[in-house]
Order: structure tokens, then C-alpha cells, then sequence
């Protein structure tokens, strides 16, 4: 078997580029899988290992104040495992080198002892206890993005007054893997960070001695959550509770279960996509290759070679192609992998995570690269030894073309003999033809579904930012306030407008289900704060009812007109009836809006705010900052300006490096595709196009008949791609959509059009090196040659 | 003297011949082309045209250098070939495939070039179907040099000029018999109708069939059709009956003898089957990419009468 083993590596040199793009492509395939895979599994574990380390809570609630001693009934909550009482507040920071004043959240942490649920991870320093006053643990990204050590100082606006605070470590811990500010969807480290206080200290600043306003616990393996969640806000409820929740509704813990969700779709749909395109490339390479030697085969066969014998031949020339791609695909899946990798580690903060490729995601990836490949050209081995020597050796029957469809249609005779060989050919072979085409659609719906999340994201930051949430700057009140708290916002520094809003916890009831959330109180005529629909008009809060994101309303099975229970879980705790006075489509978190003064009078309050959206000069914003650190009321910031730029930053950084990679797989898909076809075409046609040279037709005019059909093919991906590209971007926003995000499906026009013009300029390079070769082509050897 | 081997294989690539043909190796001795005539020139060797006709065999003029000269008579001259010499490089290996090589053609003329496989006539017929160009030499078609001819203006020549039929007919079987030939007529200047060119060749019947619904001597006499239909200067045959029996080998060349009968197309049909020599007014006999003979028919046989 050794003159076969060497034709067959005789054999693959002979096609090495179009071998090479086939390995390309299944090595994109490969690595886009082994990446996906071996990051999940790197996030998950990272993710298991700590949260089982740091003893990380499954129940999370939060009160008004309730006195400590009620901590031993809550303990004695079945199936309670271990739990801890605590006080949580935000608050106003002031860092050197920040103009803006940062937000806070401050958490207390047992006087003299670490914390047992939600375990403290130090990086640096150690734990601040109660002997000294104003020692604090900061949080790592925060300490990060300030250059904040050991010994610094930090100074805190704790109801009014600047309080010193003194750094003695830096932490992590498992509630702020991903640390982002409430009602934010990208970590702004600079501005927002999370402070552990021994609790005398935050007890003393608060005035919640001998008090909690937060529970953590963690559960027993057999507890029931559900059973768990209903004891505590029944034992909360007094004390301004009454709103538990699990695990998947803590901020961080849900951004990452929705990274997870992504990174999971990811090892789906791409490696499918490449897959699928290589199974084609193998088919039709082998397919010609088998064609063309067909007369060796009956050689091989008259020589006493058995079927099986060349059978495997044939197969092994796949198993090295197939072999190749899958080792470069590891190789490169493992490269991505890391990278990918340690970008999450810039935004999921933990205390170690290691990248690791599972042995098992190689194998897994290999055999489904290998059923795929076997699959496409087993048909094709099998046919290549099905034939008798003595028939193998006679030419084979030529094909049989017939009218093309545009003729039968009738036009026939408008069309040139060039333009009708190339509809004929297109209907010799329709399967391979529509393969073609498919191939070059998937390489720009590659390049489609790579831009959508980036047209997605760009859509709701203009939805939010541009269209609805229209304020420079957010200012939260430590507690509802009265209408003079507004009114001395309207005399700070720089200030043109100021909106205040009333926001107050909720429970919305209608029929048996039933959602918490913050029901917002917003002026009727707004000019910064703006409730508007999914095509940016603005939607008018009627005097009465209130208004509903459609998410809501899908989720508790309400329309327009129908009367809601709303129980506000603060204060008094009024139970009213309300109507739905309307749904508007929106795309972050569910909201229920209401009529400012109606919130009011539901509350039985006059004047009042939670805060107040202002809108600033942008040149007095320095005075204005210094006088919002110092105001006891206010407890957080929020700036536009800012969490734009924070989050165009890391956009930019991460989006140039994954635009980088999709250019890469789409011109790789779009090349492989397109080259092979041609060299295919090229090697099937070279008598006919050898001919049409002979008889006169200059190189130009015969590689359009050649490039022609590959131009009609492309031209008929365009259309096709730019569909399947909106169809998996649709899949996409779908699998992804919670209740709590929902992805609009919007893709520019421009991502169509750069999607196109990269596939084009793909299939034209590829049509060139494919027109050198013709250009070549030696006319007399291919005319002499029989068939 | 270098003793290098050749394999028929590569030998067949250099010359574009079968694999069958053989073709000898370099001997490392560069031809003699030296001191060739001028047209005409075969008078002065000894031997003339009027002699030739009268003794209806003519061989070869011989030259002082001792080249022959394939000579032509009557007619307008329409090719000159002077100290053709066509090498080809395999490797290390070179193939002299025509080793100084003279060859007029006129106006209107029918020559059979015979030889066996290797002697170099398909790569004569290439270079004055300007498929090639001679290595040294040159070769001239009335007024246009197509021994420097670069490709543009070789295609242009071929377009305009030359009508090719080879052995394996080389149809585009995607295209129908008329549709074959108007892929030609299309780039013509004063074409015949496709349907005028089938008509010519007996297949006025089988206008709208395909490649694969012909026979092969059908599909050899569509090839013949798509080669007149633009009215060509020169018909060039190469083997045209090599792929076809008897019977289906005289059809199609009864159809060349009335291309060029009737209309006065200047033929060349390169053959190793020494039978269809009859039917030319002359016949070069090459060997060894040299001409060895040139005989002249006193009288041509019909391709009917032609046996083998």
C-alpha cells in the first residue's frame, strides 16, 4: 500500500490551496467551538469554585430597619443554612482626581470578625475591624481603577458631612464579580465602587444601631427557595421588607448567568455554520477529484487493488484534511479561548480564574468535525469504487445539458450563447450551484450577525440615552424628600432644568401572577426624563393608571385597560387598584411608570421626590459636582456624560478585537467557498474554456463565462445572506431576550452593506487567483486530451 | 553528446501530443537553419513547380545547408515559415520538437502534413494556428508576424482568421449544434448563418441538439461548421478523423473537401494516417520536427474513394 500512500500525499499537494481553504475553514469552525466551550467552562468553574468558597448567599433581602434581634428567628427559617444581618447604604465618595463625585455602596461587615456568607476574597491589606474608626475594605475594580492601596485615604459624604475613611485592604467579593451600578449595564469603575465597614462604624454614621436594612443567607441542599423567600418577607414584612429574592435576581450573579447563556449560544451557532460549509467543500472537492481520476481508480482495481483498499484512500484524503483543521482549531480555539478568557477577568471579578482546555471539547469538536466531513463525501468514496474497471476505463458519458428555465420561460433568444451556457451549467448541477451561493451567504451573514450586537447595543444607548432618558445628570435622595430638596437642587451651580421623580417599590398583582419592581413617578410633560416606544415617540403618562413596558405586561398577562393590584412594599404599604393605562415597548428592565401627582396622592404624600433628573451646563459642571459631594441628602450621582464615555471605552476596546475575528471567519468562509468552487469549475471546464480561447475569445472575455456563473452565484448570496444573517440575528436577540433584557432586532443598513462589500471583495480576490489560473492555462495540453 | 532520457509522458507535455508519441531526445546540436531561400527559392535547389506537377510526386527541395523546404505553389501566398525551431523546456530536459522548419502556404491550397506521432506536425499547426510561437524562426500570415505576436494580438488573429478542428472535437456541451456555432458567428465580421454552416457540413437536420444527443462524427462535423461559419482565411484540421471509424472519418472528411471546394478555404489537416494524403494537392511528410518530403497530387482523390 505504499504507491497509494504516496499518491494520496501526491495527490493533496496537488490541491494544497484548495485543501489549505478547506482547513481554514473547518479550523474556524473548530476554534470558534473549542473557544466558546473552553471559556464557558472556565467562567463556570471560576464561577462553582467561588461561590462555594465564599459561602455565597442563594437569598438576598432587603428591609427598612429591623433591630438585630430578630436575626435568631430568621436563622430559624427551615432550610436556612447560615445567615447574616446587615446594613447596606450607597453613598456619595469623593476621590482625588475625580471632578464628579462617585457613588458607594457601603456594607457592613461583623466588627471583629469576617464576614461567614458572602466570604470576603483580600487581595491586598487586611480586614478593617471596629477598634479603629473609618477603616474601610474597598472593592478591587474600584481600587483598581483609582490606584486606591493600602493606607490611602478615601472621603465619604455620610449624611452631609465628610467623613475620612482609611483604606486597610482591598477585596473581592462574590455579590460583585460583575460590579455595576443598579439600572447600568456596563461597569464604570471609576465611578462607582463598593466600601466594607465594620458595622459600628456604618451603624453609628446611619443611625441603625442595633439594626439591619439586608439579609444574606445561604440555604440548605434540601431547603425550597421558594418556601424560604415567602418565611422571610413574611418575617420582613413588618420592618419594611417583604420583597426576598433568589440568587438569579442579584444583580451580579445575573449578569453573569447571562454571559453564560451567550457564551453558550456561541458554541452553537458558528461552529454549525462552519461545519456545514466544510462538509460542502470536501463534497465537491472530492467529488472532482474522484472524477478526474476515475480512469486510475480502474486502474488500481485492474491491478488486483480491492474496494475497500481505495475506498479507504479516498477517506484518508478527507481524515488528513479534517485532521489538520481540527489541530488548528484547537490551537487556535485555545488562543481565543485565553484571550476571551482574560477579557472576562477584566469585567468578572474573581479570585482565580484559569483558563483551561477540557480535553473533552477537543474530542467533541473532532468527532462532530469528523461526522460532518465523513458525512458530506461518503456518498463520493463510496461511488468512486462502485463501478466496474472495464467501465471506469471508457470515457465518462458526457453530461446532459437542456434549455435553462430563463429559456423555457421564453427569453431565450435574448440571450447570448456565453449568457446561456452559464444558466445551463447553473441548472446542470442546482444542489452544488445553491451550495455555492449558501456558502457565500453564511460567510455575510457571519459578518451580519458579528455587527448585530453591536447595532443592538448602539440602538439601546440611543434609545436610553438620546431619546428617553434625556437628563446630564441623575441625583438619588438618600430617602424621599420634600419638595425643598428639589427646589435647592434648582439653585446649585450650572443648573438649567431639574425634573424630580418619585420612585417606590411595588408589587403588581393581576389575577394569580405578580412582579416587584420600582414603579416611577414622572412629570406628565417631561423634558428629560421621557417614557417613549419602541420607534422613539414620546408616550404622554395620563393623569391616571399606569403605564407598562410590554415585558411587564406579557409577564403578568395584562392589556391595555385591565385593573392591576398594586401594593406599594414601603412606608404605609398601600394596596390600590389600578388601570393599565398603556404598554410601551421598551428594552431594558421592566418598568411601570405613573403620573407624578398621582403617585402621590396614591401615596398620600405632597411634593415629594426620591430625586431628581437635572440637566447642567456643561461648563459649570466642576462647581456644581463639588456642591452635590457635600449635600447630606443625596445619596448617588449618576452622569450621562460619563457612563457614555466609560462604556464607549470598553466598547471600543473589546469591539475592534471581535470585529477583527468575524472579518477573519467571513473572509475565511468567503474565500474557501468561492475559490474551490472555481477551482472546481475551472478544472471541470478547462476544455470548454481552453476552446473558446482557440476560437477566438480573448483571456477577458473567457473568464467571464468562468467568473460570470461564480458572479450570478455571489449575487444571488447577497439577498440570501443578508436574510439568513437577520434570521440569526433574530435567533439571537431571541435566545438571548429575558425578561429583564430585550434585544431589539435592529441591523443598520450599513452592517448589510459592509457584510456585502467584505463578501464580494472576498469572492473577487478569490475569482482573481482563480482568473490567473485560467490565464495560464495551456491551451494545446487541455484541447489534445481526451475527455 | 549529453545522453538524456525523455518519458513519453513529458515528452507528450512539451509537444502536445498523446502520450503515445514519442519524441527523441536533444542531442545537444543545435538545427541548421542557416542559408534557407526566399520564396521561390526551391527553383534554385533544382527542382520546380512545373516539374513537380508534371512528375505528380515532388520531393523536397534540398538546400545547400541541407534543409528542406516545404514548398507551395499556385495562389497567394498566405503563410511563410522560415527556420521554424520550437524547443520546449522540461526540468533540466529540453525537447526539440521542430528542428528548422520551412513552410509555405497558398491561398486556396489543400496540404496534408503526415508523420508520425513526435515528428512535430501538431506543433506546426499550432504555430500557424498561432496557439504557439516558434522559439527561433518566424512565421508570417500575409502581412502579420506571428512569431512576436503577444497574446492579445494572437487571439485577435485567431479569431479573425483561423478555423481549428481537433481530434476530440472539443464542442462546449452545454451549448446546442447552432448554438456552437454561433458562439463563433457572434464575433465574426461577415459570418454565415449557424443554420448555413450545419447545412454545409449535412446537419441541417440537427440544429438544436446537444453535444451529447450527436454522434461523433456529427459532433467532429458541428466542429467543422463552427470553424467555416466565420468564413475563416485558413481551416486547420488536426487529426480530425483520429477519434472516428471508417465510414464516420469520411463523412467528415468529405465535408472538409467541400468547405474547401466550394468555398476556397486554404486547409491543413495534419494526419498520421497516411490514406487521407490523397485528397491534398500536397502533402509534407515531417520526421523528427524536420520536413522530410513534399509530394504534390496530380490529381486529388474524392474523400469518398479514400479507403484505410
Amino acid at each position: 500500500m505504499r504507491a497509494l500512500r504516496r499518491k494520496l500525499w501526491n495527490d493533496l499537494a496537488a490541491i494544497r490551496w484548495q485543501g489549505l481553504a478547506i482547513v481554514m475553514v473547518l479550523a474556524s469552525g473548530m476554534a470558534t467551538f473549542v473557544m466558546s466551550l473552553t471559556a464557558l467552562d472556565s467562567l463556570t468553574r471560576a464561577r462553582s469554585d467561588y461561590f462555594r468558597a465564599a459561602n455565597f448567599a442563594s437569598v438576598f433581602a432587603t428591609l427598612k430597619r429591623a433591630p438585630r434581634a430578630l436575626e435568631p428567628r430568621l436563622r430559624a427559617i427551615p432550610g436556612v443554612a447560615d445567615l447574616e444581618t446587615r446594613i447596606v447604604v450607597p453613598a456619595v465618595l469623593d476621590v482625588r482626581g475625580l471632578a464628579e463625585p462617585a457613588t458607594a455602596l457601603l456594607i457592613s461587615v461583623p466588627d471583629f470578625s469576617p464576614p461567614r456568607v458572602n466570604r470576603l476574597h483580600l487581595r491586598l491589606g487586611r480586614l478593617p475591624t471596629a477598634e479603629r474608626r473609618g477603616e474601610v475594605l474597598v472593592s478591587e475594580a474600584f481600587a483598581s481603577a483609582h490606584r486606591l492601596r493600602p493606607g490611602d485615604g478615601l472621603r465619604a459624604v455620610i449624611n452631609g458631612r465628610y467623613q475620612p475613611l482609611t483604606i486597610v485592604g482591598v477585596a473581592l467579593s462574590p455579590e460583585f464579580v460583575y460590579s455595576v451600578r443598579g439600572g447600568e449595564m456596563i461597569p464604570d469603575d471609576r465611578r462607582f465602587g463598593v466600601l466594607w465597614m465594620p458595622y459600628r462604624d456604618l451603624a453609628a454614621a446611619f443611625q441603625m444601631d442595633g439594626a439591619f436594612n439586608d439579609v444574606a443567607a445561604t440555604l440548605r441542599p434540601s431547603a425550597s427557595e421558594r418556601d424560604t423567600l415567602q418565611q422571610l418577607d413574611a418575617l420582613l414584612l413588618p420592618y419594611g421588607g417583604g420583597a426576598a429574592y433568589g440568587r438569579e435576581h442579584q444583580a451580579s450573579s445575573r449578569f453573569l448567568d447571562n454571559e453564560l447563556i451567550q457564551l453558550r449560544g456561541m458554541a452553537l451557532l458558528p461552529p454549525a455554520i462552519f461545519l456545514s460549509v466544510t462538509g460542502f467543500l470536501l463534497h465537491i472537492v472530492l467529488s472532482r477529484l474522484v472524477a478526474t481520476q476515475r480512469e486510475q481508480i480502474a486502474t488500481l482495481r485492474a491491478f488486483g487493488y480491492s474496494r475497500g483498499a481505495i475506498l479507504r484512500h479516498y477517506l484518508a484524503f478527507a481524515a488528513i484534511l479534517i485532521a489538520a483543521g481540527a489541530a488548528l482549531g484547537t490551537a487556535g480555539g485555545a488562543w481565543l479561548g485565553r484571550e476571551l478568557t482574560e477579557l472576562y477577568a477584566r469585567f468578572f471579578r474573581f479570585p482565580t480564574f484559569t483558563y483551561r482546555v477540557d480535553p473533552l471539547v477537543v474530542v467533541l469538536g473532532a468527532g462532530l468535525s469528523s461526522a460532518a466531513g465523513f458525512a458530506a463525501i461518503w456518498r463520493v468514496a463510496r461511488r468512486a469504487t462502485a463501478e466496474p474497471p472495464a467501465a471506469a476505463m471508457q470515457p465518462a458519458p458526457p453530461d446532459r445539458f437542456r434549455p435553462s428555465v430563463v429559456e423555457r420561460m421564453g427569453w431565450g433568444r435574448w440571450l447570448s450563447p456565453a449568457a446561456r451556457m452559464l444558466f445551463r451549467h447553473l441548472e446542470l448541477q442546482p444542489w452544488r450551484a445553491a451550495m455555492t451561493s449558501c456558502g457565500a451567504a453564511l460567510s455575510l451573514a457571519i459578518l451580519v450577525l458579528g455587527s448585530f450586537s453591536e447595532d443592538m447595543i448602539d440602538f439601546v444607548m440611543r434609545f436610553q440615552f438620546e431619546h428617553a432618558h434625556r437628563q446630564d445628570v441623575t441625583v438619588t435622595f438618600t430617602e424621599p424628600s420634600p419638595g425643598r430638596a428639589v427646589h435647592d437642587l434648582r439653585h446649585l451651580p450650572g443648573v438649567l432644568a431639574v425634573e424630580p421623580f418619585r420612585a417606590v417599590p411595588v408589587k403588581l398583582r393581576f389575577g394569580h401572577r405578580s412582579r416587584r419592581l420600582g414603579l416611577m413617578g414622572v412629570s406628565r410633560q417631561p423634558r428629560l426624563f421621557r417614557v417613549i416606544d419602541e420607534r422613539m415617540r414620546p408616550v404622554e403618562i395620563p393623569p391616571a393608571g399606569v403605564v407598562l413596558s410590554a415585558a411587564l405586561a406579557d409577564g403578568l398577562g395584562c392589556r391595555a385597560g385591565d385593573q392591576l393590584t398594586l401594593e406599594v412594599l414601603d412606608g404605609a404599604r398601600p394596596i390600590r387598584v389600578v388601570s393599565v393605562a398603556g404598554v410601551v415597548r421598551d428594552f431594558l428592565d421592566l418598568n411601570a411608570y405613573m403620573d407624578l401627582d398621582a403617585l402621590r396622592r396614591l401615596l398620600r404624600e405632597q411634593e415629594t421626590a426620591s430625586g431628581a433628573f437635572l440637566r447642567v451646563d456643561e461648563r459649570r459642571t466642576d462647581r456644581l459636582y463639588s456642591r452635590l459631594k457635600a449635600l447630606p441628602r443625596v445619596a448617588s450621582v449618576g452622569i450621562r456624560r460619563a457612563m457614555l464615555e466609560s462604556y464607549r471605552r470598553t466598547l471600543a476596546e473589546n469591539v475592534l478585537r471581535m470585529r477583527a475575528y468575524n472579518l477573519f471567519f467571513a473572509c475565511v468562509v468567503a474565500i474557501g467557498v468561492v475559490y474551490n468552487a472555481a477551482r472546481v469549475m475551472l478544472s471541470e471546464r478547462s476544455r470548454e474554456l481552453a476552446t473558446l480561447r482557440v476560437l477566438g475569445f480573448t483571456r477577458g472575455e473567457t473568464a467571464l463565462m468562468l467568473l460570470g456563473e461564480l458572479a450570478v452565484l455571489i449575487a444571488a448570496a447577497i439577498p440570501l445572506g443578508c436574510l439568513l444573517g437577520y434570521g440569526f440575528a433574530a435567533l439571537l436577540a431571541w435566545s438571548l431576550a429575558t425578561e429583564v433584557h430585550r434585544f431589539p432586532l435592529v441591523v443598520r443598513a450599513d452592517t448589510f452593506a459592509m457584510a456585502t462589500a467584505v463578501t464580494v471583495g472576498a469572492a473577487i480576490f478569490a475569482g482573481s487567483v482563480v482568473r490567473r489560473l485560467l490565464d495560464r492555462l495551456d491551451l494545446i495540453a487541455v484541447l489534445k486530451a481526451r475527455d | 553528446m549529453r545522453n538524456v532520457r525523455v518519458t513519453a509522458a513529458e515528452a507528450s507535455r512539451a509537444d502536445g501530443v498523446s502520450p503515445m508519441d514519442g519524441v527523441s531526445p536533444v542531442d545537444g546540436v543545435s538545427p541548421a537553419v542557416a542559408g534557407f531561400p526566399a520564396v521561390g527559392a526551391s527553383s534554385a535547389a533544382g527542382v520546380s513547380p512545373a516539374d513537380a506537377s508534371q512528375s505528380g510526386t515532388l520531393q523536397s527541395g534540398t538546400l545547400q545547408s541541407g534543409t528542406r523546404v516545404a514548398w507551395a505553389g499556385g495562389g497567394e501566398l498566405m503563410f511563410e515559415a522560415r527556420g521554424l525551431v520550437k524547443r520546449y523546456q522540461l526540468g533540466e530536459v529540453e525537447v526539440l520538437a521542430l528542428r528548422g522548419v520551412d513552410f509555405l502556404l497558398r491561398s486556396g491550397e489543400f496540404v496534408v502534413l503526415l508523420g508520425p506521432s513526435g515528428s512535430g506536425k501538431s506543433t506546426l499547426l499550432n504555430i500557424l494556428g498561432g496557439l504557439d510561437t516558434p522559439s527561433e524562426g518566424f512565421v508570417r500570415f500575409r502581412d502579420h508576424d506571428l512569431s512576436q505576436g503577444d497574446d492579445d494580438l494572437l487571439t485577435h488573429y485567431r479569431r479573425d482568421h483561423v478555423g481549428f478542428v481537433f481530434q476530440f472535437y472539443n464542442l462546449i456541451p452545454s451549448l446546442t449544434a447552432r448554438e456552437n456555432v454561433q458562439l463563433v458567428t457572434d464575433l465574426a465580421a461577415a459570418p454565415m448563418r449557424p443554420e448555413e454552416a450545419l447545412e454545409l457540413v449535412g446537419l441541417g437536420a440537427r440544429l438544436d441538439h446537444y453535444p451529447s444527443q450527436l454522434s461523433g462524427g456529427e459532433q467532429q462535423r458541428v466542429a467543422i461548421a463552427r470553424a467555416i461559419a466565420k468564413r475563416p482565411d485558413v481551416l486547420l484540421c488536426d487529426e480530425p478523423t483520429g477519434a472516428l471509424d471508417v465510414r464516420t472519418g469520411i463523412v467528415v472528411l468529405e465535408a472538409i473537401e467541400r468547405i474547401n471546394r466550394e468555398l476556397g478555404t486554404t486547409t491543413a489537416v495534419i494526419t498520421h494516417n497516411a490514406a487521407i494524403a490523397a485528397m491534398a494537392d500536397r502533402v509534407v511528410q515531417l520526421s523528427d520536427g524536420r520536413v522530410a518530403s513534399e509530394s504534390r497530387n496530380a490529381v486529388k482523390a474524392a474523400a469518398r474513394d479514400i479507403q484505410w
